[in-house]
């Protein structure tokens, strides 16, 4: 118990908290950051779940980390090096594959192995895309306008993607509404005939997303996933080195250097409000700290309903809270491996095998998992999306040893009969286990352990409410202005002095630090302080 | 079969001379084209290029994407997309065309093979099979089949080619008025030869079945030994094309479809093209569109000029000015000419400045050091290089 | 001004067809919303339209006859708090359908430089939406995108009410209650009110106003081209030729069929740019509803109804659209139907002889592109669940059946010369609507081909029997 009053106090120890953390620390601020597990990192995190083999057991790469951020926070200094992995194998229901090499003769020749014209198209695919994901790119460490406001700021920033949206053009103007609002499959239609293409095209649109690949919002999902780029090399991937949690750790470190606390085993019981304004929080031990002002890295849902007394909302804050969409549909699968895996059909080549797989089926198997979901039933057929870090990275299991990384989709947060025993996960965790090994004969007996999550787990461990790995649903209605809640989209909460700083903000999901940065730059704003925050630099501009 | 190539799924094609062209690279300078293994040059670029313009020199254009537009409705599906009037075009001759966007923005150009009243080939250096699908839809009788891969072609192009042809066997060849196709009867199949190039000089492209490629390479090559015959690799090519004006993706101008930025593609006024855009035909693909360019003139043009000094002026933006304070333009192609002597460019220049001064900024460097020099440029309305021989029937042997 | 209707009587879908001896029933079986303003422009009134003037009650059916019965903002059959949010809810929506209401009769302007000062209509949208309120503005904001079913799940509890609210924003198009981004805009166009009615009426008063203007119109008249003229001008439509072979000459070709029809069809694609007529092509225009028609020898019995004078719905609970929709995504037809009933023989008898009656329903999910095509066996299996899906909530009415016909999108296509059979000749999906409907170049009536203009549902403002889209094209064409 200390009679101090922080400048800040920050709730939960995730990526983008620790970020707001090292941005206020820089610009001088007395900050806390409070974690309830023993760890930093919330979903970005290296756990030895198994003796010698570190999982990073929830996010599992990276591509939107804010250069910016990474720069001038030193993150290399502090231990974090991100390096792209290369390739990805996408698996057919029949067993096709489908290679996605890295040089670009190479891959116009895989994909004209399946159909000269898609092989063709996807010239015009990737100008499109490439087109739409600079628009977004622009808008990541950027405070989103207010549209309701007539602020000079609000008008301007208007005004400012006003015009990065007329320079695309009439004609791709509209073009991108479509983008922005169709369903994957349907958006893919107009390029591709060839349906592992198709399928492999569209299963970024479902990650993380309680949406299926013909559900109308799907393209925006997938734009969201192939718009970061590692080192100007847009839509590639990278594997940070020692797993997920280095990021953390290295953001964590940045922080501590200059002179942020991190306090973890501190979970919050309740954030105190005084006055009608964020005063400090009440420890789940019964410790109170206090501070000026308080930044949540919850999700928007959990603050207000969870966190904070009902009484202490103005009126209709809790109903959006309560309205907020955060369903979980995601399920993870860490295994340790003897070895390393070999897939029917992917030749012994020594860079693909390092690569990452995807067990796409086809459009149509990927929305009967969606199904699933809609009946409350975990995918007997899922998505299954893969990487095998070991591969690449030497720190994560012994040598000759691996471990993979299983993404589902989907996976219901609560099951049809009611809530997730630890049988019915471990079924589930069968059926994944049961797919790979379909494409990977063998597989079974290479397994040495398994983490199986569920979005249960994921919100029992992370506090991502019902599992959303986005902290909230990433569809129009949740999105730029309108998230969290349309009025409350610039970081400042409806009650006084709290701020937020997680994914349930602008830009959204993903392993970015760009939520945290731009929440950092709005309060420095409000407490007067000068600016610590950068701002994003682009390849392409 | 236990050896089995993990990389090869990413290794490139080899095309069906690729045995002959291993055998002559001595310089192991390979690039890529459309997927194929594809030679830099052989042995020396600008060897390989006088080979070109003063005696005969292959290349291999079978990486070239060749597709087949077949039925009742190919003329009219081509002519829709197409902005020349293709329905001028005779049986066994050859044009050249360009084909834009709705927006009149240019995809690419090519040129197209009459081979029978409802059978076309249409060629071009990118994959363009998307386009042609999509502009066949709708259409009740028309196929577009890609045969690529179906034909080996050779281009061999030089002062001597011609001579070289006819000691080849191919009797009445030097019948053959520019842009002609004939047909020869080879082994047990028939040898097409087009006279047709990409070097603005003589010269013929030779068409055959893969299986029969090699016999034509070594027919050909036996026939050329005494007329100095010899492969020539993509630098040549590309100063060649300079020389004669010709454009090139990625250098002159942006396929349309492959653009992501707004208008940074080009319209065949701003190339220079216009004479292929034929308004007399009442419909074809972005018609409204160029002709509102045409009656607004288009910003820029592409511009050949002759430029002082030697440093090749690569990559240059170009001043109305010696002081470079006012841009008026870039080079979009630069090189000194052996033949010529002369430092050359194709230049994209505002088109309100062709008139005045041009200034070209050219930076160079010598033994590591930076130098920066400001060079005269006289725009020049006629290519660098178009022999009488390029048009000549019969041509010269020499 | 000649009209060329190629059925034998005018009207389309909303025209009514003898389907059995006596019985009678267009497709379209009510009209909610046409426009106020065109029927005073037309003088509708005049000419018998609208009748009775009142929209029939909506009624979410039970089959244990507790039914949810709706009659514009009042609910009945639902618990207390139902019962009073729906009324608030109600309210909410018709400000934000009043707000947009007007640019349903606008051109909506390109954005286009050179077009600045035609999006002052954007910017009025936006007005107009502020003028609400700042509360109101971000309200809309969030919930234009919504799935109906979120939507709904933040205001109600109970199953049918909720069922029914979604019903009516998706009715006609190819999405179920989870379906983002296109589900609160049709709802907001269809609350934008305006007459309600009997269609037949409106096509006889719409057909009476037209002549009584001077306009000729020709019925058993298919169109088979359009006739372009091609020369040193470029291109131009100066006509029409007949099935017949009859060619007749104008100075303005305006069709009301669907885009797809008009363009690819009719005007043959040789006539258009390469890229406009894929955005053509790609125009998504599956229809998703089989209508199902009964001519019965009495009035069948409701359970725990007294009268079945309204717009029955069988869909017990959301999640009965939806997994009917989810087979629909595959190209198989469910064997649970959700319908909408309605039987208009009640409110006109001249559709059925006396004391018989007609049953007329939108049956779904009966995707157009059925798996193995809509053969016979096919549609005798959906038109039996059907009825068996009926006979659950008005047992006995088996036996009251005279004649029964379903209608699937393959037979609207082939009988009503529409794309997909479907309802509004192309998606209502955002990116199909506004300027973009059903592309930006054809979106202000006019189109690329000179001398050609669009005046149906396949243009601003859409489907449903508006009128909006022909009053549009008229304003344009005039101008």
């Amino acid at each position: 118990m200390s009679g101090k009053t922080y400048d800040a106090i920050i709730v939960g120890g995730g990526h983008n908290g620790l970020t707001t953390a090292a941005y206020l620390a820089k610009a001088g601020l007395d900050v806390v950051v409070v974690e309830k597990n023993a760890f930093v990192g919330g979903a970005a995190v290296s756990l030895e779940l198994h003796q010698g083999w570190v999982y990073s057991n929830c996010s599992y790469v990276c591509s939107m980390m804010r250069q910016s951020i990474h720069r001038d926070l030193d993150l290399t200094r502090h231990g974090l090096i991100l390096v792209p992995y290369l390739g990805t194998v996408n698996f057919g229901d029949d067993g096709q594959t489908l290679i996605d090499y890295p040089n670009e003769e190479a891959a116009h020749l895989e994909l004209k192995r399946h159909s000269p014209h898609d092989a063709d198209s996807m010239h015009r695919f990737q100008a499109d895309l490439g087109r739409y994901a600079q628009f977004i790119r622009k808008t990541l460490l950027r405070t989103p306008p207010d549209p309701t406001s007539i602020r000079p700021r609000d008008i301007r920033e208007l005004l400012f993607l006003g015009k990065q949206i007329w320079s695309l053009g009439e004609r791709e103007m509209y073009e991108y509404v479509r983008f922005f609002t169709m369903s994957a499959a349907d958006f893919l239609e107009d390029y591709f005939e060839n349906d592992l293409i198709k399928a492999a095209m569209a299963s970024p649109g479902i990650i993380g997303t309680a949406l299926g690949v013909y559900s109308p919002g799907s393209a925006y999902i997938l734009l969201h996933h192939v718009m970061g780029d590692v080192d100007g090399n847009i839509g590639a991937w990278g594997l940070a080195r020692g797993g997920m949690g280095a990021i953390s750790e290295a953001i964590a470190s940045a922080a501590r250097e200059h002179g942020a606390e991190i306090r973890t085993d501190a979970g919050v019981a309740q954030i105190l409000v005084k006055e009608g304004k964020a005063a400090g929080v009440a420890l789940e031990n019964g410790d109170e700290l206090s501070a000026r002002i308080v930044v949540s890295n919850l999700d928007a849902k959990r603050t207000f309903t969870r966190v904070m007394d009902k009484k202490d909302l103005p009126p209709g804050i809790y109903e959006k809270a309560k309205n907020f969409k955060i369903r979980g549909s995601s399920g993870k699968v860490n295994i340790a491996l003897d070895g390393l895996p070999r897939f029917t059909g992917v030749p012994d080549n020594r860079y693909i095998n390092r690569g990452g797989q995807g067990f796409t089926g086809s459009l149509e198997t990927m929305e009967r998992a969606y199904d699933c979901w809609k009946h409350g039933r975990w995918s007997e057929d899922p998505f299954v999306e893969s990487v095998i870090p070991s591969a690449w990275d030497p720190t994560v299991a012994p040598p000759g040893k691996h471990w993979m990384s299983n993404f589902v989709q989907y996976c219901p947060p609560r099951l049809a009969e009611g809530p997730w025993t630890p049988e019915e996960r471990d079924a589930f965790g069968q059926a994944v286990v049961d797919k790979i090994e379909r494409y990977s004969p063998g597989f079974k007996d290479l397994i040495v352990h398994m983490e199986i999550r569920t979005p249960h787990e994921l919100e029992q461990e992370v506090g991502l409410t019902e599992g959303n790995i986005f902290q909230g649903e990433l569809t129009i209605d949740q999105l730029l202005f309108n998230r969290p809640f349309p009025g409350y989209a610039q970081y400042r909460m409806p009650v006084r002095n709290l701020y937020m700083c997680g994914s349930s903000t602008h830009p959204g999901g993903g392993v970015s630090s760009a939520c945290g940065a731009n929440a950092a730059r709005e309060i420095l704003m409000d407490l007067k302080r000068p600016n610590t925050v950068p701002e994003d630099d682009f390849y392409d501009e | 079969m236990n050896t089995v190539d993990p990389y090869a799924g990413e290794r490139l094609k080899k095309t069906p001379f690729y045995p002959r062209a291993k055998v002559l690279n001595i310089r192991d300078a390979w690039a890529a084209w459309n997927g194929y293994k594809f030679a830099e040059y052989y042995y020396d670029a600008e060897y390989e290029y006088f080979c070109v313009r003063n005696q005969c020199a292959t290349y291999d254009i079978c990486p070239m994407q060749k597709y087949l537009i077949r039925g009742r409705d190919a003329e009219a599906m081509l002519n829709r997309m197409v902005t020349r009037d293709i329905s001028k075009l005779k049986l066994n001759r050859v044009t050249y065309v360009l084909w834009c966007t709705d927006e009149g923005r240019m995809v690419d150009d090519g040129t197209i093979f009459k081979l029978a009243s409802d059978e076309f080939m249409l060629t071009c250096g990118s994959s363009c099979i998307a386009w042609l699908r999509m502009s066949a839809y709708g259409f009740d009788d028309v196929s577009v089949y890609d045969i690529t891969d179906d034909f080996a072609a050779l281009s061999l192009q030089g002062p001597t080619s011609c001579a070289v042809l006819k000691k080849m066997g191919l009797e009445g060849i030097e019948t053959a008025k520019p842009f002609d196709i004939q047909r020869f009867p080879f082994h047990s199949d028939t040898l097409m030869v087009s006279r047709t190039g990409f070097t603005g000089d003589l010269g013929y492209e030779l068409w055959i079945r893969p299986g029969l490629a090699l016999e034509m390479w070594d027919e050909l090559y036996a026939a050329g030994e005494d007329y100095g015959i010899q492969p020539f690799g993509e630098a040549a090519t590309n100063m060649t094309r300079l020389e004669a004006g010709f454009i090139m993706p990625d250098m002159e101008f942006n396929e349309a479809l492959k653009t992501i930025h707004f208008e940074h593609d080009q319209t065949p006024f701003e190339l220079n093209l216009g004479w292929l855009v034929d308004f007399n035909k009442p419909h074809f693909n972005g018609r409204s569109a160029l002709l509102k360019e045409k009656e607004k003139g288009p910003k820029y043009t592409l511009t050949r000029l002759d430029i002082e000094g030697n440093k090749p002026a690569e990559e240059s933006y170009l001043y109305s000015d010696k002081g470079c304070k006012k841009e008026i333009g870039y080079v979009t192609s630069a090189m000194w000419s052996p033949a010529v002597k002369a430092n050359i460019a194709l230049a994209m220049v505002r088109t309100d400045c062709l008139k005045g001064d041009i200034w070209a900024e050219i930076y160079y460097a010598k033994e590591l050091r930076q130098y920066h020099k400001v060079a005269r440029c006289t725009v020049k309305d006629k290519p660098f290089w178009a022999p009488a021989r390029a048009r000549a029937t019969p041509p010269p042997d020499y | 001004m000649l009209v060329l209707e190629s059925a034998d009587t005018v009207g389309g879908l909303a025209g009514s067809r003898e389907f059995h001896d006596g019985f009678n029933v267009p497709v379209a079986h009510s009209v909610n919303h046409f426009s106020q303003k065109i029927a005073n422009d037309l003088d509708l009134a005049k000419h018998g339209f609208p009748a009775s003037g009142k929209s029939l009650p909506a009624i979410g059916l039970s089959a244990d006859g507790s039914h949810v019965v709706v009659q514009g903002n009042q609910v009945l059959g639902v618990d207390t708090s139902d019962a009073e949010a729906f009324p608030r809810f109600m309210a909410q929506m018709q400000r934000f359908a009043t707000a947009l209401k007007p640019f349903w009769l606008k051109t909506i302007p390109r954005a286009a430089p050179g077009k600045l000062l035609d999006m002052a209509t954007f910017a009025r949208i936006g007005l107009k939406l502020r003028l609400l309120g700042k509360e109101e503005m971000r309200e809309f904001m969030r919930i234009a995108t919504l799935p109906a079913r979120d939507l709904v799940d933040e205001k109600f509890e109970d199953e049918r009410l909720k069922a029914m609210l979604c019903w009516d924003g998706l009715i006609g198009s190819k999405m179920a209650p989870r379906s983002p981004n296109n589900a609160i805009l049709p709802m907001l166009y269809r609350m934008s009110g305006g007459c309600a009615g009997e269609p037949c009426q409106l096509i006889e008063a719409l057909h009476a106003s037209a002549r009584a203007a001077g306009a000729e119109i020709r019925t058993g008249a298919t169109v088979d081209r359009v006739l372009v003229r091609a020369d040193q001008e470029g291109l131009r439509a100066h006509g029409v030729i007949l099935a017949g072979g009859e060619q007749i000459e104008a100075d303005r070709v305006i069709s009301s069929a669907d885009p797809q029809t008009t363009f690819i069809r009719l005007v043959g694609i040789e006539h258009l740019e390469i890229q406009f007529t894929n955005r053509i092509r790609r125009l998504r225009s599956d229809g998703q509803v089989a209508k199902l028609h009964l001519a019965l020898s009495g009035l069948p019995e409701f359970t725990g109804l007294n009268q079945p004078n309204g717009r029955m719905l069988i869909a017990p609970e959301m999640d009965a659209i939806e997994f009917a929709f989810d087979h629909a995504k595959y190209g198989e037809c469910t064997t649970s139907p959700v319908m909408e009933i309605v039987i208009p023989s009640l409110a006109d008898s001249s559709l059925a002889p006396e004391g018989q009656h007609v049953l007329s329903a939108h049956v779904m999910y009966a995707p157009y592109r059925l798996k193995g095509g809509w053969s016979d066996a096919a549609c005798e299996t959906l038109r039996e669940n059907a009825i068996d899906t009926i006979a659950r909530y008005a047992p006995g009415i088996r036996e009251l059946i005279k004649h029964s016909e379903l209608l699937t999108p393959a037979d609207l296509e082939r009988r009503y010369h529409l794309t997909g059979g479907h309802w509004h000749h192309t998606e209502y999906a955002l990116d199909q609507l506004l300027m973009m409907r059903p592309t930006y170049e054809a979106a202000q009536y006019s189109t690329p081909l000179p001398g050609l203009y669009l005046c149906g549902a396949g243009c601003h403002p859409g489907g449903d029997l508006t009128g909006g889209p022909g009053h549009n094209a008229a304003q344009e064409i005039l101008r």
